[in-house]
């Protein structure tokens, strides 16, 4: 049996998450407990942990030191797989222009920055934020969570905001809208995308069903 | 290549069972929600809207088993509507399994509330509905919405409405022409056109679909983001897959 927790922060749909990772356990005949869980003992406990998100930064960043989750997570990114998916993603992040300006966790090197209001096409058309929909992922780099997943695939995304990172290697994945954003970040155990693989379909459960396969190293 | 433009099939819901209505009245059967969710999603659907037209307290129950039971299964954006009015209402569908809320007539009734809803679950899951009808023509065509599934005139301009709602945080429109729902004579793609031009949100449209090309003009004539229709799937006129294989002819970008 391993056990998978889902770091629960009182935001988004976590549910959605435990539903799809649940889904894909059965596809696999893996035996997975999922746990929907803001309790420090289990998530110190997981084999691997997703940290979601949909939401605000600054209330999920509020409920994250409330609860604190930072420590949770900071505690399972010293080893085990983890997967942080959209403004869990950006909550690894260092700080995030949303709401005013948010310092977040810091995990990550760099920034959360918002698409503007004048965000245009390679043609001049006014981009519509947030950014919602299935956009083609470019993969950079090999990794175990793209295994089976077809380069350029799309995935569904929902956002206003993007993660920018200071350190290039990091970056996994490459989507474009307005500009070219990260669109998946890699470092050590963490995978993080700005997508949502939970609703991607076909291309997400495959890299939702390599994540309960990984052993946390690139 | 970029963002791909959405087809969005669309399940009025009647104590758990699919319905359609035609100009918001006579109602026909279409089949057990979760089973016509799964068909959508293995078509290539990009998203599945639920929209509740029950209203009894009992039929809330069994909206949100549902909505519970499709998300177990589906794995596409869900936007869960009708008869939101709280937070607890959409922390509810939340927690139901849905992505999204659609919120129509307690919008009307306390704009507030979407600046509150947005606020506290961020503007990427509540969906502002509009239902709107032409209430001037020629040379300036002007739009009134209506609430309580159509029934209620309000006197609000729609473009002007849809521009507040997104500046009070609405993600996304679902625009409903009242004119043209359940007609299969198209989209009202002046309209479109209309909001779609005057909001940076993306615009879903709504009503009116009786043939492929006019999800195409939607986006070609109507400049929205997504399309929506209900009855040309439902009773397997076309197939979600032969929808996108024609707007994927008429030059616009799908997921294939």
């Amino acid at each position: 049996m391993s056990t998978l927790a889902v770091i629960d922060y009182g935001m988004g749909n976590l549910h959605s998450v435990a539903k799809a990772v649940e889904h894909v356990g059965r596809e696999l005949s893996l035996e997975l407990d999922v746990a929907v869980t803001a309790d420090a003992q289990t998530i110190a406990q997981a084999d691997r942990v997703i940290f979601p998100g949909v939401g605000a930064i600054r209330d999920c960043m509020a409920e994250i030191n409330r609860l604190n989750v930072g420590e949770m997570v900071a505690e399972a990114m010293q080893s085990r797989p983890v997967l942080a998916i959209c403004v869990g993603m950006q909550a690894l992040m260092a700080y995030s222009e949303e709401n005013g300006g948010v310092d977040c966790l810091g995990l990550i090197p760099g920034q959360v920055r918002y698409f503007g209001e004048e965000l245009r096409d390679a043609a001049g058309a006014r981009l519509k934020v947030p950014h919602m929909g299935w956009n083609e992922v470019r993969q950079t780099r090999a990794h175990p969570l793209w295994e089976g997943v077809p380069d350029n695939s799309r995935f569904y995304f929902v956002h206003s905001y993007y993660a920018q990172t200071d350190r290039n290697g990091l970056v996994a994945g490459t989507s474009r809208y307005g500009k070219e954003m990260a669109a998946a970040i890699a470092d050590r155990n963490i995978f993080a995308t700005q997508f949502h693989p939970e609703k991607s379909q076909k291309a997400g459960l495959r890299l939702l069903g390599n994540f309960l396969l990984w052993s946390g190293e690139a | 290549m970029g963002l791909a433009r959405r087809i969005i099939p669309c399940l009025d819901c009647d104590n758990g069972r699919v319905v359609k209505g035609v100009r918001f009245v006579d109602i026909r059967d279409a089949g057990d929600p979760v089973e016509v969710s799964k068909r959508y999603c293995d078509e290539g659907a990009d998203e599945v809207t639920f929209l509740d037209i029950t209203a009894s307290h009992e039929g809330r129950a069994t909206t949100v088993e549902t909505v519970g039971e499709i998300a177990s299964q589906v794995f596409i954006p869900l936007t869960v509507g009708g008869g939101i009015r709280t937070l607890d209402d959409i922390r509810m569908m939340l927690n139901a399994g849905a992505d999204k809320v659609a919120i129509n007539t307690a919008a009307v009734f306390d704009p507030t509330f979407v600046r509150a809803a947005a606020e506290r679950f961020g503007s990427q899951c509540i969906v502002v509905a509009v239902d709107a009808k032409q209430a001037a023509g020629e040379p300036e065509p002007k739009w009134e919405i209506f609430t309580h599934g159509g029934r209620k005139p309000t006197g609000i301009d729609a473009v002007e409405w849809c521009q507040r709602m997104v500046d009070y945080g609405a993600g996304e429109i679902l625009l409903t022409s009242m004119d043209r729902d359940g007609t299969r004579e198209g989209f009202d793609n002046r309209l479109n056109r209309a909001v779609s031009s005057s909001v940076r949100a993306p615009v879903i449209a709504s009503g009116g679909v009786g043939v492929l090309e006019h999800l195409a003009a939607g986006v070609l004539q109507g400049g929205v983001d997504a399309v929506l229709a209900a009855s040309i799937f439902h009773f397997r006129q076309f197939t979600i897959r032969q929808a996108k294989e024609h707007m994927a002819g008429r030059g616009i970008e799908v997921r294939l």
